[in-house]
């Protein structure tokens, strides 16, 4: 090996956090009323992580698809929110109920996206939203689960998410979660398939850096579901868990799933602080 | 990274060994993690291997390193370092070793192994998210391997 291959090798050890910089500096404010917070102190559990402040993704996208986010009638991920009110409203399953006999309006969801995936006493178990949203469809409605990753879903997503926009992001990460949120850190660290890459080798160690024609940000799900320009339809965060497992050519794991549900806690955990921003754009 | 019908066609480029060939479990590293002897025994041709690193579904070094010679394809990434020079910092060995399985030059880097069929975790067949069929291919075949190099070899900057 040449002397000069190891002096090569130095220029690369690069601290990470550094590629932050191209991260942008505008501020989102929505309908020009709801001030966003999207970017803030990482939260003390990444304090060895060497990332001090975490970022929407929303800083990582063009102008203008960043303007799309801004107003409502601009923004068309807010036309699945009107189908999730359809949905909201209307009765379905053996009980003869729709969500609004039981919670009103859907103004009773404010909050309720920020805190979420959360404890569920009595199941004793770990729900997402979406699974919180299957559970009062088949246990209080008698009707048919929505698809996990499905367009009723996603618009019901977007619906109960739209009443949380601008609040903090805050899931809680000890107590009986505790174990199930180590799961999904460790599935973060995970390099899989035959590229052999983690989440965090994309995510943490190079945002802000360009792969080929991506610019990569943190991988934050505080803006899910995302109304994306690429495929013109809104996307949950197991469908785009889904897809960047897929993109290091390894048999990824099922929507809905143990797995996944362990990593929507972990890295909605990740986002504490951030704004909800569901229904948000990206490209 | 996500064209899912091009990275397919990934799928079918991979070939059976042919004889004569390093197999990827056979491949000896140096103490460096080069590798000297040549994984096919013939030359190799740096205009296919520049084909090779900038093609989307084969072998798509672009995504992470900017290379001034094939900047007529656009969109090269800032994962990695420009490979510009890359024949003036490396000997041939090291380059092999690199293209291989950087991870023996570089340990724990991001950068994949493209001549390793073994050792990953679930692996799947190709882009479709699903378990693979058998045995896994390397990214890149021992002549694509052999033509990276003679293009990387080739990338003087002094
Ligand atoms: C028969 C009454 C009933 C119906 C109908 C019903 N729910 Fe519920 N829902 C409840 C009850 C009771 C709770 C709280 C108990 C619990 O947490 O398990 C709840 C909790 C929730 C929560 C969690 C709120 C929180 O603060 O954590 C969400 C979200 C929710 N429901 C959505 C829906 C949606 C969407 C529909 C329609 C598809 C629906 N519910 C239909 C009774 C109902
Ligand atoms: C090879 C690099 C790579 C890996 C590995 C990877 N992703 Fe991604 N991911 C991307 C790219 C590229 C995008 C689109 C641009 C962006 O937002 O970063 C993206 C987007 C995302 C988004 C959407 C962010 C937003 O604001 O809309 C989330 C969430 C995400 N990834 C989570 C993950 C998780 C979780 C993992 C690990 C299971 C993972 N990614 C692994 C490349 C990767
Ligand atoms: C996922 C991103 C990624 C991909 C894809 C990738 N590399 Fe790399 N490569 C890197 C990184 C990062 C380094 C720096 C080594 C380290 O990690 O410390 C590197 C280092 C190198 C080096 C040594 C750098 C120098 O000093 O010149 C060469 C040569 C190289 N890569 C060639 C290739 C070739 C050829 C391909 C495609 C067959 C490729 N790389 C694909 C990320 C990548």
């Amino acid at each position: 090996m040449k002397f000069k291959a190891l002096t090569a090798i130095a220029a690369l050890v690069v601290a990470p956090g550094l590629a932050l910089a191209q991260a942008d500096d505008d501020n989102l404010v929505i309908n020009g009323e709801i001030e966003a917070v999207t970017k803030t102190a990482a939260p003390a559990h990444m304090e060895d992580t060497g990332v001090d402040t975490i970022m929407s993704g929303w800083h990582f996208r063009s102008d203008e698809t960043q303007a799309l986010q801004m107003d409502d009638f601009d923004n068309p991920g807010m036309i699945f929110v009107d189908l999730g009110i359809e949905q909201w409203n209307k009765v379905e399953g053996e009980a003869g109920n729709s969500c609004a006999s039981c919670h009103e309006g859907p103004e009773s969801m404010e909050g309720v996206r920020a805190v979420y995936p959360k404890w569920n006493e009595d199941a004793g178990e770990v729900r997402t939203l979406a699974h919180q949203i299957n559970a009062c469809r088949t246990e209080n409605m008698e009707a048919e689960p929505y698809k996990y990753t499905g367009g009723q879903m996603a618009n019901m997503e977007a619906l109960i998410s739209s009443k949380s926009r601008g609040m903090p992001v805050n899931v809680a990460i000890d107590g009986p979660v505790a174990e199930v949120w180590e799961r999904g850190k460790e599935l973060y660290y995970t390099r899989t398939g035959q590229l052999e890459l983690s989440c965090a080798n994309c995510h943490e160690d190079n945002y802000g850096n360009m792969i080929r024609a991506d610019h990569l940000s943190q991988g934050q799900i505080n803006g899910f579901p995302t109304y994306r320009l690429k495929n013109a339809k809104l996307n949950t965060s197991h469908a785009r868990f889904k897809g960047c497992v897929r993109d290091t050519r390894a048999e990824t794991f099922t929507p809905g799933g143990p797995e996944f549900i362990a990593l929507e806690l972990y890295v909605a955990s990740r986002g504490n602080g951030l704004s909800v921003e569901g229904p948000s754009v990206r490209n | 990274m996500k064209i899912t019908l091009t990275t397919l066609a990934a799928a079918l480029v991979a070939t059976p060994l042919i004889a004569g060939e390093v197999a990827p479990a056979s491949v000896t590293f140096g103490e460096y993690g080069e590798i000297e002897q040549s994984l096919t025994g013939q030359p190799g041709d740096p205009e296919n291997g520049g084909l090779v690193m900038k093609n989307k579904s084969i072998g798509n070094c672009i995504a992470c390193h900017q290379v001034s010679a094939l900047s007529d394809q656009p969109f090269h990434g800032e994962i990695g370092p420009s490979l510009d020079g890359a024949g003036d910092r490396w000997e041939e060995a090291d380059l092999r070793g690199i293209v291989a399985n950087a991870k023996q030059m570089f340990p724990g880097t991001i950068m994949p192994a493209y001549y390793k069929t073994e050792g990953f975790t679930r692996p799947g067949n190709a882009y479709t998210g699903k378990a693979p069929e058998g045995d896994l291919d390397p990214l890149l075949t021992a002549q694509q391997i052999e033509d990276v190099v003679a293009f990387l070899v080739a990338q003087k900057e002094e």
